[in-house]
């Protein structure tokens, strides 16, 4: 039966001209997959326009590209053989359009690098190798094409086939093969060529059918991005549906599913279905929907794994890889955002550890990544996330930059800065938290306010703590449920174990800081709107606060006009008669 | 999971994106197999809920069967069932079978203009009241920035090209030159004001994927798609002037599987019928860059 046949993308690359769109035509007219009169419908067409018929025409079917020659778009084109069914992507070539090179190349299990014997190694030649070994895929045969032109020689076929596997290696990519074709021609593509009895290696054909099939991830750690929250009561349905595709892993009902990175946890009740019989187990790659046993706050962004399993990493910071694809640069001077399975969080790039130069591996020291560029970098993420290091699990590890309305980038997740122990700590804590008797949300309606912490800060001798006083006072006057709490109130209690003196010292810098927003966590607990002061807060504290909270934080910032920082969610100078006013309305507590 | 289970969880998960990600969203019911399919796989997306409305754009020559298909289905499953027309055109009788119009420009007034203009909100919708059965003028009129269609990438040349999120500007256009990257189940989901996302969840599935698909799942379909004793039936079904019934023995779901897979239409591509489609270079790329579907 045709439905039991497999499938599988591949991908076809390389730089422009080198002969992609002729490789697959001629693959699809030797194979007689062409639909009845296609084949006939150009060569007429290439004759009324008086041009000599090419097999790319078979592909590049819109008007558009016949006119410029050369692949915009990834086309599609749908191919058997008696082992299985191919979805061959036809990547462009032109450097203009790598992001349509990724949109093929990242949906496919395996890929075809063309190369132009007469031309030789050129810098898409490079990129792309480099672009397929990021986006994760292990099979590559490279097609050495036009070897006809060439004059069939093994010797030039040979010198390619040395550099490039020198490049390749470099890259950290390991091809499956190298095979001498000529596309125009149809040597070694879906017939083997008797013009280069110098090869006995596969064929074009042969090797599709000679890749092997990724087995789905169901032996890995269970991963679930919560895609949504389902509830139509309005159409007489009751159930809380928890919906999402499983990235990785398997489940079943009566497994125990904590939600990352709040860290809640609960049961699986039961398996949703509509038109089909109840399942009680589901494997990767099914778009599900779950009920629960606790009815716990969950929603889209959260990532669901297993209780006995390996739990995913939770920061706000992040060492990633990326490729920047978008018109402007990617620089630090504006805000992002990141999106990885289903979150959406806004971010900012805080360092270029290096730009790299995909054509020659050079790293070079830069202030932005230009696009079709490739670099490392380090994120800062307005809150925390959940997902996993890319080398652990792929599926969860990678992730796309939008800019504006745009996703101009992309990458995997390599690390993070501080180790995520932070993160740690506070999804073990969240675990452990023992409930009271009393919800947030009772607390939240009997105090008509939702519960926020504000961060005063300011130079050593500002006066940030009048500021964070006269606020105090004037929310406390106005109903507000509120608690100044400056630093130096657990400076020297809770913090008494650690207490040196050495202010200079990061590490028990970042431990008061920790302290404070862990308190911080309590007071918001029972509903309170904390206003918190310390001196000299930075970005890095913010961020440390963040992921502890695990919400973001109103940053204030006492000083006057012209130190400005843009960072702070908000500056007052320190004689501004209206500051609480303006903190209280900017920080929409009313 | 076989290749079925595949294609299906791909487009529920799309369709769940498209759902999360647009307030205002809506999806196109030509009543044909495609979009009815698409239909089916909302209903298992939304466990047996539609939660967005199904848009039809009445040319008024739509073959009758279709539009009593329609109302049915749309009763039975409680759909919030909407259709727009080009009233204009068909008042002034400016269309192909009037013989004022050529096949392309009918297209283009009685599909692509009243497209964009019901889409938009600028001309009336007529929402299906449950509880009188009839169709009335609706006081929504805000434009849907989503639109989920029924395309499949194995129709023809231009549809190959699409993304499974496909942004079109204010004026409905497409610009087939710059379209965003989608790679890892990430999608174009921002947009600017005025502009609106297509979403294809069909996008991978050929004419036979949807065939065995429609008799996996039992997916009631128009019976003019089945050879009814007259040695003909319809292979894709648009309106009446312009879409001819092919010669076929098919009479149930396996006539039409066999045919496609092994028998006399293995080859041929199923858009033959259309007369529209010879008119445009074969490629259809005129009328859908102007946002025909």
């Amino acid at each position: 039966m045709d439905t039991c046949k497999k499938d599988m993308n591949i991908v076809i690359v390389g730089h422009v001209d080198h002969g992609k769109s002729t490789v697959i035509g001629r693959l699809l007219a030797d194979t007689n997959s062409l639909p009845l009169g296609k084949l006939e419908q150009i060569k007429e067409m290439c004759r009324r326009n008086s041009k000599p018929f090419e097999y790319a025409f078979l592909l590049d079917a819109l008007k558009d590209e016949r006119a410029q020659g050369i692949t915009i778009d990834i086309a599609r084109c749908f191919f058997k053989t008696e082992k299985r069914r191919y979805i061959i992507l036809d990547a462009p070539g032109h450097i203009e359009f790598l992001k349509n090179m990724i949109t093929g190349a990242s949906r496919a299990e395996a890929a075809l690098l063309v190369i132009d014997a007469h031309e030789g190694i050129r810098e898409n030649s490079r990129r792309h190798g480099y672009i397929l070994s990021m986006l994760g895929i292990k099979q590559v045969s490279v097609l050495v094409n036009k070897l006809d032109i060439a004059g069939y020689s093994e010797e030039i076929y040979n010198s390619i086939v040395k550099d490039y596997t020198e490049f390749l290696s470099a890259a950290g990519v390991t091809p499956v093969s190298f095979i001498p074709v000529s596309a125009a021609m149809g040597d070694n593509i879906a017939i083997r060529s008797s013009n280069m009895p110098w090869y006995s290696g596969l064929t074009v054909l042969e090797q599709l059918d000679a890749f092997s099939e990724e087995p789905p991830p169901d032996d890995l750690p269970f991963r679930m991005p919560v895609q949504d929250v389902y509830k139509f009561t309005s159409s007489g349905d009751e159930r809380r549906i928890i919906a999402g595709t499983v990235e990785s892993g398997t489940f079943k009902v009566g497994d125990g599913i904590m939600f990352y990175p709040s860290g809640k946890k609960t049961t699986v009740a039961s398996i949703e279905e509509f038109n089909r019989p109840k399942r009680t187990f589901v494997t990767s790659g099914y778009s599900t929907g779950i009920t629960m046993t606790e009815q716990i706050y969950v929603k889209r962004g959260d990532l669901a794994v297993k209780t006995d399993e390996k739990p995913p990493v939770t920061a706000s910071r992040i060492d990633v890889s990326l490729f920047w694809l978008g018109k402007e640069p990617f620089c630090d001077n504006r805000r992002f955002f990141l999106k990885t399975g289903s979150a959406k969080v806004p971010m900012r790039l805080e360092k270029i550890t290096y730009v790299l130069n995909a054509s020659t591996l050079e790293k070079t020291v830069k202030q932005s990544v230009e696009k079709n560029e490739v670099a490392q970098c380090t994120l800062a993420l307005e809150r925390p996330i959940a997902f996993d290091i890319s080398s652990d699990l792929a599926g969860t590890g990678r992730f796309v930059i939008v800019d504006r309305y745009e996703i101009a980038g992309g990458g995997i997740i390599t690390g993070t800065p501080d180790g995520g122990k932070v993160a740690e700590t506070v999804a073990r804590r969240n675990f452990k938290w023992e409930h009271g008797g009393v919800s947030l949300t009772e607390r939240m309606e009997r105090f008509g306010q939702k519960p926020l912490v504000i961060m005063i800060t300011g130079e050593k001798n500002s006066d940030r703590k009048t500021v964070a006083r006269a606020l105090e006072k004037s929310l406390f006057k106005s109903g507000k449920a509120v608690y100044y709490l400056g630093i130096g109130n657990v400076l020297y209690g809770v913090d008494a174990d650690i207490k040196t003196g050495h202010s200079e010292d990061r590490d028990e810098r970042d431990e008061h800081i920790r302290r404070l927003a862990e308190t911080a966590n309590i007071l918001t607990d029972a509903g309170l709107i904390v206003i918190l002061t310390a001196s000299e807060i930075d970005e890095d504290d913010v961020y440390l606060m963040q992921t502890v909270l695990g919400e973001k934080i109103f940053t204030v910032r006492v000083g006057s006009a012209y130190d400005k920082e843009p960072s702070f969610d908000l500056t007052v100078d320190e004689n501004d008669a209206n500051a609480a006013e303006k903190i209280t309305r900017n920080a929409e507590i009313i | 999971m076989d290749h079925l289970d595949r294609l299906e969880n791909r487009s529920i998960h799309i369709l769940r994106e498209a759902y999360s990600q647009f307030k205002n969203l809506c999806m196109l019911w030509s009543i044909g197999k495609d979009s009815t399919v698409l239909l089916c796989l909302a209903r298992k997306a939304f466990y047996g809920h539609v939660p967005f409305p199904l848009v039809h754009i009445d040319t008024h020559y739509k073959i009758p069967e279709m539009i009593e298909y329609r109302d049915r289905l749309a009763k039975e499953w409680k759909l919030d069932m909407i259709y727009g027309e080009n009233r204009e055109a068909l008042e002034k009788k400016l269309t192909f079978p009037d013989g004022s119009a050529t096949r392309i420009e009918c297209c283009k007034n009685l599909k692509t203009e009243a497209l964009k203009n019901t889409l938009s909100g600028e001309w009336p919708r007529y929402r299906l009241n449950h509880a009188t059965g009839k169709y009335e003028k609706d006081a929504n009129t805000e434009p849907y920035t989503g639109v989920i269609v029924g395309i499949r990438a194995d129709e023809e040349g231009s549809r190959s090209k699409e993304r499974y999120f496909s942004p079109r500007d204010k004026n409905n256009d497409w610009d087939i030159g710059d379209q965003p990257p989608e790679f890892w189940g990430q999608y174009k989901t921002d947009f600017a004001p005025g502009t609106h996302i297509r979403v294809h969840p069909l996008l991978d599935w050929t004419e036979l994927d949807v065939w065995e698909y429609i008799k996996r799942e039992g997916v009631p379909v128009v019976s003019l798609y089945f050879n009814q004793g007259d040695g003909k039936r319809y292979r894709s079904l648009g309106c009446w002037p312009c879409t001819n019934p092919v010669e076929s023995d098919a009479k149930d779901l396996d006539g039409i599987i066999a045919e496609l897979k092994s028998g006399k239409f293995a080859n041929i591509a199923e858009r033959s019928g259309r007369a529209q489609d010879k008119e445009d270079g074969g490629g259809l790329e005129e009328l859908r860059k102007d946002g025909y579907m």
